[in-house]
């Protein structure tokens, strides 16, 4: 299944350097949305809750662009079709495109976070920066197998754009709470308290229920 | 249920969409190494049919048979065995033509070097590195083939396969995808006379069922062009 993977994932990577439609845009759109809170607020900084959850918000609304997407380049051009008619294990698609999502969250928060740091955040986030790294993996871990999911679910509807947000908002709630939460001390105003554990293993816990859903139902979505 | 020298059997096998039967209680014997070739207007099911034995679609009633593996329940064990080449290409456009063909290969664990190889067959390694989405329909159709054959398979399902070609370029798949690939092959065709050249059964669909069915030898382009009145 590795090599089915790799060979999977090198698509992946290679159809989003070709046609930048996903990292760009969500890239785009989270900056904007700082830009919008900023005046929405009325505030130039924010500290402790309120910026766990002007950063979270917008990330998940950011990957909600990428799941949108995830799956389309494969249902317009027949790429399903030429994956289902392979000899091959089906969850490597699912491990595939949760690794590909993962990677354009990353990336997506290698350009979003310090832009969140410059525009918004009151403290520092150099301090905050390797415990805020832990919450940033789990999450995106979390958004990734659930984003997969909706996008193979929604993907086989006509409905595509409303489907994605109807499906996944509501079952991505928790890793925005559990998120948000552990960030909540990075972001103190007197400076980075310590990270909070129980949090960060609340969203451990979600990774692992939705990774063993993912995996159990993955083949069903596929099925004609 | 079939002999093993058959490479397709189907025995009442039916498939519908929704409420609509797009295919009813289709019966018929191909053996191996030989060529069907299924005739039908728009919407007689011959896709239906295609893409059902390409393990695509699940049969909804009867029994359908592919290199000696019962659908759907062992799909796994034939799909690396089939050809399929359907209206559409399975090409991503963005990719050229020589990243999709890798990406297949590798999806069917054939080695890199049989990517050139198909593609000096189909007489596109001049414009390889292409993407896909500049390629006029025709190179597009050529790559096409060029993915179907590329595992090797020993049963080919070719919707149309000529759509697009230029005479010449027809004649340069014939080796692959002709009766001189030595494979069996399940072909739609609108073409009488030029689909009757090379088959041994024929097959006719009409509103999804079997309208015609009889050795090639013995059916005249008459009867086909019945099927279309």
């Amino acid at each position: 299944m590795r090599q089915t993977v790799a060979a999977l994932l090198a698509k992946e990577l290679a159809l989003e350097l070709r046609t930048r439609e996903a990292v760009p845009a969500m890239v785009l759109f989270s900056i904007t949305t700082y830009v919008v809170f900023h005046f929405g607020l009325d505030r130039d900084r924010v500290t402790g809750d309120l910026a766990a959850g002007v950063l979270w918000v917008t990330l998940l609304f950011a990957a909600i662009l990428g799941i949108n997407r995830l799956f389309v380049a494969d249902h317009e051009q027949g790429g399903f079709d030429g994956f289902l008619l392979a000899p091959v294990d089906r969850t490597a698609l699912l491990v595939a495109k949760v690794i590909a999502l993962f990677s354009f969250l990353c990336v997506v928060e290698v350009v979003a976070v310090p832009a969140f740091a410059i525009l918004l955040l009151g403290p520092s986030l150099t301090q905050a920066l390797p415990e805020l790294l832990l919450v940033l993996v789990a999450a995106n871990a979390g958004i990734a197998v659930v984003g997969t999911l909706v996008a193979a679910l929604a993907i086989q509807t006509r409905a595509r754009d409303l489907i994605v947000p109807l499906l996944a908002l509501p079952l991505l709630v928790p890793v925005v709470l559990a998120a948000a939460q552990g960030t909540t001390p990075l972001f103190a105003e007197g400076g980075a308290g310590a990270l909070a554990g129980d949090w960060l293993a609340v969203l451990a816990l979600y990774d692992l229920l939705f990774a063993l859903i993912a995996y159990a139902v993955f083949d069903f979505l596929l099925e004609d | 249920m079939p002999a093993n020298d058959h490479a397709v059997v189907l025995r009442g096998a039916g498939r519908r969409y929704g409420e609509r039967a797009a295919l009813r209680d289709v019966s018929l014997e191909l053996p191996a190494g030989q060529t069907l070739v299924v005739f039908g207007p728009n919407g007689a099911g011959k896709t239906t049919l295609l893409r059902m034995l390409a393990t695509l679609l699940r049969p909804h009633a009867g029994e359908v048979c592919v290199l000696g593996r019962e659908l759907p329940d062992s799909g796994y064990a034939v799909r690396g065995r089939i050809g399929f080449l359907g209206h559409e290409p399975l090409l991503y456009r963005e990719l050229s033509g020589r990243e999709n063909l890798r990406y297949h290969a590798r999806l069917h664990r054939r080695p890199a070097a049989c990517v050139q190889e198909v593609l000096d067959a189909v007489g596109m390694s001049a414009r390889a590195d292409d993407p896909v989405a500049e390629l006029s329909r025709g190179m597009v159709q050529r790559l096409a083939i060029a993915r179907t054959v590329l595992h090797e398979p020993e049963l080919l399902l070719l919707d149309e396969p000529l759509a697009n070609l230029d005479p010449a370029a027809a004649a340069q798949v014939q080796p692959l995808i002709g009766r001189a690939s030595g494979r069996t092959r399940v072909v739609t065709s609108h073409d009488p006379a030029g689909g009757l050249d090379g088959a041994d059964l024929a097959l006719g669909l009409r509103g999804g069922r079997v309208a015609l069915l009889a050795p090639a030898s013995a059916v005249t382009t008459a009867q086909i062009a019945e099927l279309y009145a």
